[in-house]
């Protein structure tokens, strides 16, 4: 089996659930309902060989609707092919279901996404913060998270202070000038 | 009965005595034989491991003996970023440190928090231990540390240390005197 027959038998069996796909220089990216999450998983992994997942991550389209998004990057080893995975969740529903068991690696991509999102994962195994502490009580990937941070404080565990952030954030601006126009200066957002 | 000589003009003994304040004995003690703590949290720690090993040679100054527990500890290097998970933690080692103890922040994350103007670190050791030497540089070379290091047994030298440690015994002999 080669890779574009591995994603033919894929459009075959579950065309109707796939809702987008792009191709961008060789990388198939399929978009997916959030519902038909471990059915896909299950037969990318089973009939398709994708034994392999290298990682998943968030985005967090704040303003957008559905708001969040997870993306998972599949491999085959025997195939030697990459595939995408992506599909959109509300902030209202905020749960997705595991894929932990189907790929153990999952566990603690997931408990990231978690940490850092706040995105929930149903039917986890253990679905606790992995690089904060307990008891955090921020999200701090989520867009409406300030870079320099929120005063918190757990007891005996660990604090938190807003960083000064003395004229920043620093920050690069796109553009084709030299690399001294570049370079990251105090641009604090204009408000 | 024999007769009353001055010590430093005796033959006998001449060269055997010195004569010198208690504190500059002890401090020299102190200075010139401090165990670190090596509390190592990134690459900084890469640049004491060198500073402790050969070419570099921590021991000629007299700290080669990292101790990894903190019991057995004078100084603290705290070599890396401190994130606030581990803020806590270090304080603790620190507290777990015997007296006399000092401080020194190698590099820029350890001394203010760096290019890490972020939400998940420390901005500076110093908000949580008495640091004493900031040792500059992202990170520093082991000369820097070195330098660091001379720097606090300089430091070390002018301590009124016996006042400090033994307070109650300097206001009982400060009381006893006429």
């Amino acid at each position: 089996m080669t890779c574009e027959e591995a994603l033919a038998s894929l459009e075959k069996s579950l065309g109707e659930k796939i809702q987008n796909k792009t191709e961008f220089r060789g990388e198939t990216t399929y978009t997916i309902p959030a519902a038909n999450l471990r059915e896909i998983a299950k037969f990318c992994r089973d009939e398709l060989s994708f034994d392999y997942l290298i990682d998943i991550t968030s985005i967090d389209n704040s303003s957008e609707e559905p708001r969040f998004e997870i993306v998972y990057e599949l491999y085959s080893v025997s195939l030697g092919a990459h595939l995408r995975l992506k599909l959109r969740v509300s902030e209202a529903a905020g749960s997705v279901d595991t894929v932990s068991d189907i790929w153990p690696t999952a566990n603690w991509h997931e408990r990231e996404i978690y940490d850092m999102m706040g995105i929930k994962f149903d039917g986890h195994p253990d679905l606790r913060r992995i690089l904060m502490w307990d008891g955090y009580p921020f999200f701090p990937l989520r867009k409406e998270f300030p870079l320099e941070g929120l005063p918190s404080e757990v007891p005996d565990v660990a604090f938190t202070k807003a960083t000064p952030l003395e004229g920043g954030p620093f920050v690069t601006r796109p553009s084709t000038a030299t690399a001294k126009d570049r370079e990251p200066r105090a641009r604090p957002p204009q408000l | 009965m024999p007769e009353p000589r001055s010590t430093a003009y005796d033959s006998k003994i001449e060269s055997n005595v010195i004569f010198t304040r208690f504190d500059a004995a002890l401090n020299w003690v102190h200075k010139n034989s401090l165990w670190p703590m090596p509390m190592g949290l990134a690459c900084c720690a890469i640049e004491l491991m060198a500073t402790a090993a050969s070419r570099f040679d921590i021991a000629r100054f007299g700290a080669e003996v990292m101790r990894f527990s903190p019991r057995q500890c004078d100084v603290m290097i705290v070599a890396g970023t401190v994130t606030y998970k581990m803020a806590l933690a270090v304080k603790r080692i620190y507290e777990q440190m015997p007296e006399p103890k000092w401080v020194i922040a190698m590099g820029a994350c350890a001394s203010t928090g760096g290019m890490y103007r972020s939400y998940a670190v420390l901005q500076g050791i110093d908000q949580l231990l008495p640091v004493d030497v900031y040792v500059s540089g992202c990170p520093p070379r082991p000369e820097a540390l070195l330098a660091g290091l001379m720097k606090l047994q300089e430091k070390i030298s002018g301590e009124r240390s016996f006042r400090n440690q033994k307070p109650e015994l300097v206001e009982r002999f400060e009381a006893a005197l006429p």
